[in-house]
């Protein structure tokens, strides 16, 4: 037996043995699945609080970063093979969010080691929370024609301006954020700094924006003269644009791979949303049009966990090369098919906004469906992710847009 | 998928190397373009015996026979390369027929004495075998005889079935049972007229008359030929699947070269973005296709239980990808892709052939449904 297939067998025998019954199938596992943490937190499951505490007593919330910042010392390998175990149980990972799966490991590469000890083990311990300050009002698909302004004042930097789409600004604790050091850079990627927020800093305003699903899991967030360390900037000045397509990277293919779930599971809900409108509780699924759908929805999970598995074989490194894009493209496709024919067949009932008359599980299906049709557009576009692919992978010349 | 690992869909080193050379040797030996001047030559077989034997001499027609019947003993993933690579270059010569449908049925069913009698040969390029299962309007019976049976009907489209040398043919043996029977297209009652498909692949109407056959003809269980005809269907879905991957992947990699070098408007029109998202989007569905294809085949190799509903899938989606990807092939070549000057028409007509061959996809999906209980 290989070194791997043994550890299987540990992280296999460690899951199973500790996550708590009630977690089990509750969850894909993806990376923005479970526990975020954080000061602002106020969770109150017993059982997600001590899967918390198991997760970071063993260092398995981190479990590939380094020990000394409060990771498990294992390799990426190892790090996969914890997690596909928790997947398989459908448990969350013990620790979730945006400070694990995309700001820690690009301040790992590009951050230094001050900051490392300073962000790392609260972010693996689940007690400081992390958002992303990327897009701005008119920084979206274009987002390196952002312009929130950074201005060097003697031992610290200025901030002025706005982000939005910062996802759970209102509950995380730092922000990591582009901002503009630069405005006279040649061409607009060149201008472009990292730098580090404290949301309890004097002069930021978090709102929570709307969406229509009722949902708020963004914000917008005003800078006004705020005042920050110039020891929060991560790597060079104006050289941020690197880091910035680097944790792009690392959101498309942890999207990706966060749609994901379990496979099959997103043909079983169907199915089971079908038998329970349509009265059939077996058999063929009484409207053959509708039961072809489903079939296609289910072919398409199978395909798309085949190459997901396929990629992540075979890749000798750990950076998600442009193969993430399709990994979006598809994840987020896949979402949509399944939430639009989850709501086709549950008909008039997939009608409810709230109150009687609906069962919750429909009000909240309903909510959910309205939220998917975000994830084509979140996390880079499709269409964006398709001018990448376009240019990357098959080499296309650039044209205007 | 949770609890064991799921096989492997990467290729091994010296499974890499067979692509290598397969795909070296077919784009020089057996272009595409070939399938015009097979055509217009009216070519009395519609395809090359000398390159088939060069491919025999290669080992590649016995890759996945057993060693003890002459061939090498791998695997059908390894088949698989070889089938991938023929449908690049969209290779008329009898992969399906002889390799997937003949001698899957006498692997899967086939004594000893009918793998021994026509094994060595497939592996060798010296016999070709066809199955025929398709019928309208005069089913093919078989009546008892007092030393065997015999057989009266008609099959048609029996692909290959003008060149083979031995035939498998099901036949209603009673009770509602089918039974296969092997035959042979020179013994008395059997005419083979031979059928030109847009494809340029061909196939035969099969009329059987008074065909005695003795017992030993039999493949397989008496009565049970209905289960091991799907069993070599199911193989010949992944077979033809990776030739259609292989297909998709050339239409696809020929198109993207024109729209790179093709202009108008003073620049390549591959700059075009309205042509760039479709190319992407055939681009993803060739990876994902890649991906059921290759887990089919593992699942021939070593997980039998897999196998119903991974070969379906890889025939469906297989199937509409390359249709897709023909279908722009020809859109995106503009005027010359309609031309027959142009070798990217013979995919589309290859890509509809395949499409409809071994089950439709919406045939499949109705499959995937019931193997899914629902």
């Amino acid at each position: 037996m290989s070194e791997l297939d043994s550890f299987r067998e540990e992280a296999r025998a460690w899951v199973r043995e500790n996550a708590p019954k009630s977690l089990w199938g509750t969850s894909g596992s993806g990376p923005f699945e479970g526990y975020w943490g954080g000061s602002k937190c106020e969770e109150t499951d017993p059982d997600l609080l001590r899967w918390r505490d198991l997760g970071i007593e063993k260092q398995w919330t981190a479990p590939s970063w380094p020990i000394e910042y409060g990771g498990g010392g294992l390799s990426r390998e190892q790090e996969d093979i914890i997690h596909a175990e928790m997947k398989a149980i459908g448990v969350p990972r013990p620790v979730a969010g945006q400070g694990l799966a995309m700001f820690g490991p690009v301040l790992l590469e590009y951050g230094n080691d001050a900051q490392r000890a300073q962000h790392l083990p609260g972010i693996a311990r689940g007690e400081v929370r992390w958002c992303q300050g990327y897009s701005e009002p008119n920084a979206g698909s274009d987002l390196a024609n952002l312009q929130l302004k950074a201005e060097r004042d003697g031992d610290a930097y200025v901030l002025n301006g706005q982000k939005t789409w910062t996802s759970h600004a209102d509950l995380s604790d730092w922000i990591y954020c582009l901002t503009r050091t630069n405005p006279n850079a040649p061409k607009k990627q060149m201008g472009i700094s990292v730098i580090l927020a404290d949301l309890s800093t004097p002069g930021i305003t978090v709102r929570r924006i709307d969406l229509i699903s009722g949902y708020s899991p963004f914000c917008e967030t005003f800078f006004d003269n705020v005042r920050v360390p110039v020891a929060n900037l991560v790597g060079k000045e104006n050289e941020g644009w690197t880091i910035a397509k680097a944790i792009l990277g690392h959101e498309r293919s942890s999207i990706g791979r966060s749609i994901a779930r379990q496979p099959g599971s997103a043909q079983r809900e169907v199915v089971a949303r079908a038998r329970k409108h349509f009265s059939a509780e077996e058999g063929a699924i009484p409207d053959p049009l509708i039961r072809d759908e489903i079939a296609s929805l289910g072919m398409l999970e199978e395909a798309f966990h085949l190459t997901l598995a396929r990629i992540q074989e075979s890749a000798a490194t750990g950076t998600p090369g442009p193969e993430g894009s399709i990994t979006k493209i598809v994840g987020s496709e896949l979402k949509q098919m399944r939430f639009e024919l989850g709501m086709k067949v549950a008909g008039i009932q997939g009608l409810g906004w709230e109150g009687p008359g609906f069962d919750e599980d429909d009000l909240q299906y309903t909510r959910d469906w309205l939220r998917s049709r975000a994830t084509t557009i979140e996390g880079g576009s499709s269409e964006i992710q398709k001018n990448i692919v376009s240019k990357r992978v098959l080499g296309l010349p650039e044209g205007k847009k | 998928m949770s609890g064991h690992r799921a096989p492997s869909l990467l290729l091994n080193d010296e499974q890499r190397m067979l692509k290598k050379t397969a795909q070296e040797f077919i784009r020089e030996k057996a272009p595409a373009a070939r399938l015009r001047v097979l055509r217009d030559s009216k070519d009395e077989l519609g395809f090359s015996r000398a390159v088939w034997n060069e491919m025999a001499e290669l080992g590649w027609l016995g890759l996945q026979i057993p060693e003890q019947y002459g061939g090498l003993g791998l695997g059908f993933f390894d088949l698989c390369i070889v089938l991938e690579q023929s449908g690049r270059e969209l290779m008329p010569e009898p992969f399906i027929s002889t390799l997937l449908l003949g001698t899957q049925a006498l692997l899967l069913g086939g004594t000893n004495e009918q793998k021994q009698a026509l094994l060595p040969g497939v592996a060798a390029g010296e016999r070709l075998l066809a199955i025929g299962y398709e019928e309208a309007g005069a089913p093919v019976v078989a009546k008892r005889t007092t030393d065997g049976f015999e057989l009266n009907g008609q099959k048609l489209q029996v692909l290959d079935g003008h060149a083979a040398d031995r035939i498998i043919v099901s036949a209603a043996t009673g009770g509602g049972g089918a039974s296969l029977f092997l035959i042979d297209p020179s013994q008395a009652g059997v005419s083979t007229t031979r059928q030109h498909r847009i494809d340029g692949l061909s196939s035969a109407i099969l009329s059987l008359d008074g065909v005695a056959v003795r017992n030993d003809a039999i493949v397989g269980e008496m009565g049970k030929g209905a289960s091991l005809l799907e069993a070599v269907l199911e193989r010949a879905c992944a077979g033809a699947s990776a030739q259609m991957l292989g297909a998709s992947e050339q239409a696809f990699a020929d198109t993207i070269e024109y729209i790179k070098e093709r202009e108008q408007f003073g620049v390549p029109i591959g700059s075009f973005q309205a042509l760039q998202h479709r190319a992407v989007a055939v681009f993803t569905e060739i990876a994902l296709t890649r991906s059921v294809v290759l887990a089919a085949a593992r699942a021939i190799d070593g997980a039998p239980d897999d196998v119903p509903r991974l070969t379906s899938l890889a025939k469906a989606m297989a199937s509409e990808t390359f249709l897709h990807a023909a279908k722009e092939a020809i859109q995106m070549h503009g005027g010359i892709g309609v031309t027959d000057e142009h070798d990217i028409g013979f995919y589309l007509k290859r890509a509809h052939a395949a499409y409809m061959s071994f089950g439709k996809p919406s045939q499949h999906r109705q499959r995937w449904a019931e193997l899914h209980d629902y």
